[in-house]
């Protein structure tokens, strides 16, 4: 199994976790990655409200790099993977589309190669069958909410799971031998960059999120976006200073818990970098 | 040789104002088989007839054309008219020089021209008009009607009233359908049993009336004024006629299921009847859940029955009878909001649909009438009810209005004030639609008086929040968002059409639209016909309808039926497809082209080189046929024609307009 | 792909002039009108006196689904220089499924009058209702244009 592999920014920096850990996850299961060769910004957050057209034609480039390669592509990133997605899906729906992001482009992508998110082809592809046949250790009980955040299911037609109530990484918990708690804010708006903007705003957003899985009695909260990574990772802080919160839950990437089941060493994807400590709920569970 | 008269009308300065109507009399005249040709200021008045008349028998006349106003107006008139000048009504054809012509085409001259080519084309085809005859069917004095709600029964007890026997067969084991689910009933609150069981009883006791629940029907044959129709009587597994429905038998029965009548949120036996005033009063076995059936052990049922009626081994019944008229009356299903995940997909308990509330409310219901919310009984004091649930959304679910919920939430949201002093209601709508009698002042009181609160605008999220749930939305009208922490919520999901409506229009050979509620025949003037004749419709099975519109439209249908029964025989059609028997090559493509199901295949013998062969051929059955022509232009042989309209006369037509 | 040469041999517009017609040629219209919709729509024109070219000549069928091809052949063949085919709107048929017939039929009959070389403008179906007067005036000024613009048929005409 091959894919052609686009990081985008997050993952080469805020979101180097996600990196670490996807690569560890793809190696033990025999996921081939080739890294899309001059790959450039996806079109998310400034490029896509700037311009439409932008916003599909910066993501398109990537796709016909790609496609070139005959591969599909794989974006761990919700956001890289929205943008993929949409220009996707608008190529393959409109031949004028096609034509004109060609023009800008100056390659024309086709729409041959699709784009899968790393759930998709970790969980899906490969499968949890595999995975469970390949576990080294479990999860051992321990209370996990998948946290999903909007790009990753929103909007219809885009999103790779059920918009409501998706259930990709609830599956791979329980595989994994975690008890994934039903909670009901799994496609919450993380705030993205509101509490950067304004903070009275987004930190609330978070705060709300945070309190749920709280009152929820969970573990830990898993994720698969950068974005909601670092706002649930890196705002607790924040809110127990500015706000009197008490937060403590350790935020993890999907592809860090698995690969720590499949064996991999926590120190090696990543875990340690986290704002908010893992190594007691580790600890907790035996996962060191 | 044909003796062809044609009689030009003036419609005083109508058609002479802009037609020569004395040349085209003349041009007229020099048609071929034309012998006589006039013109006469008011043709359809009585002395104008009258010229028509006298031409026949001084000329010898077998054929006529009448150039004047449209057939769609006058057709019927000229008729008669023929008719009583002693010629068969279908050998007359009329020229529209009014609509088509005078009316359309100021200039004179062009217009002259035109009127001269269209009566030509009538004189065409008029020659090869033949007399045709108008046939009749036996009508056999019995209705039949699917479906024992409130719509089947008021069609019943109306047409049984008119003194003809009615059978209602009913799939369940009792009649009454929805409205025996209702409590109370918009807008002046009486209790719905108190009304409907009356009617029930009325029914039951009728003499005209036969009730045959927990059936099916299974086979329709025949056509109107003569379905052969095949019922099945599913097995009761209890005879009907030693049963006394004494109750000791359910009482006994170990086993409890939720009852789909109290929508799940009650028990029933495996031996029950739905509801104490059930009608017939006599119990089924649930053989789906019976441990007799499962396991072969209990039966306690038949030791305790005083009267031996308990029979296990009874089987499905069929049984077949003749009727003259059905009517369909199966109503409707709620739309099944497990598809909204923005509603919890049907998980949480207390999100519950306007019927279970219905039940909750319900004195004789499983709380005994006390509200109280499923998961833990106790009794909610926030309920946020949510209008518009599968209806008009064209993503999720159906594109139309279910045209009951606004006033239902409303009534709701009444009792809820009534019954839990001190109680909230929330209710989130997209518009409020109360058009009918009393409605829009019922739902100001509720506004008003009982403090129902109503926000307009969607609500995108329920979720739960320790033993609460929350209801997130969109205030449109303060344009913000709002959060309610509800104790319940009610969905007022949409009516749809039953599951099995589709299979039952199939066996009816009636039409369905794309949701699956049978077609009327006209929209606006026919809303009671299907277009098989004899098949007529009433209440929600034909689209959304509240317990008024469906009684309403139960005693339409059940005049339109009284009115075919009264006749002992039906007129049909005259201008029907004919078969030529010795060019039919039996394929039969014209059977499945056929709307109205009149074609058929018929076995003839031939004598083929001395031998006796039978082959099969197309039959049209001229009671049936409404003669559209369908048939006609699929047929390979062309050994279809449609008579009126044949072949023959339309390349008549053609030839004449093309001259 | 262009089957319709018929435009490039446009025969000049006094070439088949009926005898006793004024000056300026008048097409032939042959139109195949359901009873209940177009031959209504076409009262409904009268009723409200919405003038068009006399050009059409209404054939009333019961259905549109009764118009054999045969008859839109024959009436090229005598020379009518377009066919209108026109019922109910699909859905409204009087007889329910009539007008998908011929909703189908006409799309065949279509691509076989292009394959001979008809303009296609010549033959047209149309759906009209009984309450669309305007809409019947508008068609039959707008074909008697197109076809005033092609000139006479001559492409099927027999041979005189």
């Amino acid at each position: 199994m091959k894919y052609a592999y686009y990081p985008g920014c997050s993952l080469h920096s805020t979101g180097i976790e996600y990196n670490m850990s996807t690569l560890a996850v793809a190696k033990k299961l025999n996921v081939e990655l080739e890294e899309i060769p001059d790959w450039n910004c996806c079109g998310a957050s400034a490029g896509h409200t700037t311009n439409h057209l932008l916003g599909l034609a910066l993501p398109a480039r990537n796709l016909a790099i790609a496609e070139k390669q005959g591969l599909d592509v794989m974006a761990p990133c919700a956001s890289c993977y929205n943008r993929m997605k949409t220009a996707e899906v608008a190529v393959k729906s409109s031949p004028e589309i096609r034509a004109k992001v060609a023009e800008i482009t100056e390659m024309d992508y086709a729409g041959n190669s699709g784009v899968k998110s790393a759930l998709e082809v970790f969980l899906k592809e490969v499968g949890l069958e595999k995975i469970k046949a390949s576990l080294v250790r479990n999860l051992g009980g321990m209370k996990v909410a998948a946290y999903y955040g909007c790009l990753l299911v929103r909007p219809n037609g885009i999103g790779m799971d059920d918009p409501e109530d998706p259930m990709t990484m609830d599956d791979m918990i329980t595989a994994l031998g975690g008890e994934a708690v039903q909670w009901p804010f799994k496609t919450e708006c993380c705030g993205a960059s509101l509490p950067t903007a304004r903070s009275k705003v987004g930190l609330k957003m978070v705060n709300d999120i945070l309190q749920m899985a709280d009152i929820s009695g969970v573990d830990a909260i898993v994720t698969a976006c950068p974005l909601c990574f670092v706002n649930l990772d890196m705002r607790q802080n924040d809110l127990n200073k500015k706000a009197g919160g008490n937060f403590n839950i350790p935020i993890f990437y999907f592809t860090e818990l698995l690969a720590i089941a499949l064996g991999e060493k926590p120190g090696k994807v990543g875990v340690k970098k986290h704002f908010v400590s893992t190594a007691q709920v580790l600890d907790k569970y035996n996962l060191k | 040789m044909r003796k062809v008269g044609v009689f030009v009308c003036h419609c005083g300065s109508n058609i002479a104002g802009t037609v020569d109507v004395e040349k085209v009399a003349q041009e007229a005249a020099k048609f071929p088989n034309v012998v006589f040709a006039t013109d006469y200021k008011y043709m359809c008045s009585e002395p104008g007839q009258q010229v028509i008349k006298d031409a026949i028998k001084e000329h010898n006349l077998d054929r006529v054309v009448v150039a004047s106003c449209s057939p769609r107006m006058h057709e019927p008139t000229f008729r008669r008219c023929i008719q009583t000048g002693g010629l068969n009504p279908y050998l007359l054809e009329m020229a529209n020089i009014r609509e088509h012509c005078s009316w359309v085409h100021p200039d004179k001259a062009k217009g002259t021209v035109k009127a001269i080519d269209l009566v030509r084309k009538a004189a065409a085809k008029v020659v090869k008009n033949e007399p045709l005859q108008k046939s009749s069917i036996n009508i056999t004095k019995r209705a039949l009607v699917i479906g024992g709600g409130i719509a089947g029964i008021q069609v019943a007890l109306d047409i049984a009233d008119a003194g003809f026997p009615v059978t209602i067969v009913e799939k369940e084991p009792t009649i009454g359908g929805r409205m025996a689910q209702i409590d109370k009933t918009f807008p002046t609150l009486d209790c719905s049993a108190c009304i409907l069981t009356p009617k029930m009883v009325d029914a039951a006791q009728h003499p005209n009336i036969e009730i045959i629940s927990y059936a099916e029907v299974d086979k329709v044959e025949g056509y109107v004024g003569n379905f052969d129709i095949t019922i099945r009587k599913k097995a009761r597994s209890v005879d009907m006629n030693k049963c006394t429905g004494c109750g000791t038998c359910w009482e006994k029965c170990p086993t409890k299921v939720d009852s789909e009548f109290d929508m799940q949120l009650g028990k029933r036996k495996a031996i029950y009847t739905p509801f104490p005033q059930a009608v017939p009063n006599k119990p089924v076995i649930d053989r789906e859940h019976c441990l007799k059936f499962k396991t072969g052990k209990c039966g306690i049922c038949e030791k305790v029955c005083p009267t031996g009626a308990v029979d296990f081994t009874m089987e499905d019944e069929l049984i077949t009878q003749q009727y003259g008229a059905i009517v369909v009356a199966t109503g409707f299903d709620q739309f099944d909001h497990s598809v909204y995940g923005e509603y919890g997909y049907g998980k949480y308990p207390d999100v519950i649909t306007g019927l279970h509330f219905e039940r909750l409310v319900n004195a004789s219901g499983p709380t005994m009438g006390k509200i109280k919310r499923p998961s833990d009984h106790k009794v909610p004091e926030t309920v946020v009810f949510i209008k518009c649930v599968g209806s008009r959304d064209e993503a999720k679910g159906k594109t139309y209005c279910s045209r009951t919920c606004c006033m239902y939430t409303a009534k709701h949201a009444t009792l809820m004030a009534e019954k839990v002093k001190g109680s909230k209601s929330y209710i989130f709508y997209m518009d409020v639609r109360t058009p009918g009698k009393g409605y829009e002042e019922f739902y100001k009181r509720t506004q008003g008086e009982y403090g129902a609160q109503y926000i307009r605008g969607r609500v995108s999220k329920v979720y739960p929040k320790g033993d609460k749930l929350v209801v997130r939305g969109e205030d449109s009208l303060l344009g913000r968002p709002v959060e309610i922490e509800a104790d319940m919520v009610v969905l007022a999901s949409a009516m749809v059409a039953r599951s099995d409506a589709g299979d039952l229009a199939r066996t009816l050979g009636i039409s369905y639209d794309k949701d699956n509620f049978f077609t009327e025949a006209h929209p606006k003037l026919r809303p009671v016909e299907t277009h098989t004749a004899g098949v007529f419709l009433a209440g929600a099975c034909q689209g959304p309808k509240d317990i008024p519109d469906s009684v309403a439209q139960a005693g339409a249908a059940a005049a339109k039926a009284i009115g075919l029964l009264a006749k002992s025989q039906m007129e049909t059609e005259a201008t029907v497809s004919q078969v030529d028997e010795s060019r039919c090559s039996g394929c039969l493509l014209c059977k499945s082209i056929c709307p109205y199901k009149a074609i058929d295949v018929k076995i003839i013998a031939e004598r083929v080189g001395g031998k006796t062969v039978e082959r099969q051929v197309a039959s049209v059955n001229k009671s049936l046929c409404q003669g559209c022509g369908a048939c006609t232009v699929a047929c390979r042989a062309g050994s279809l024609n449609l008579l009126g309209f044949t072949n023959e006369q339309i390349l008549a037509e053609v030839e004449a307009v093309c001259l | 792909m262009s089957l319709d040469t018929e435009a490039v041999q446009q025969q000049p517009a006094t070439a088949a002039q009926p005898e006793g017609a004024p000056q300026e040629w008048e097409p032939r219209i042959v139109g195949f009108a359901c009873n209940w919709c177009t031959y209504a729509g076409a009262d409904l024109a009268g009723l409200s006196r919405l003038q068009y070219p006399p050009s059409i000549r209404l054939i009333r069928v019961p259905c549109s689904g009764r118009v054999n091809p045969q008859f839109v052949i024959r009436a090229f063949q005598r020379g009518a220089d377009g066919v209108l085919v026109a019922g109910c709107h699909p859905g409204d048929c009087h007889y329910s499924t009539g007008n998908y017939f011929t909703r189908r039929r006409f799309l065949l009959m279509q691509n076989m009058l292009q394959y001979m070389g008809m303009d296609p403008r010549r033959f047209q179906a149309r759906w009209i209702s009984g309450s669309e007067g305007p809409k019947f005036q508008q068609v039959i000024t707008q074909m008697t244009e197109d076809i005033k613009a092609l000139g006479p048929n001559r492409k099927m005409r027999d041979v005189e």
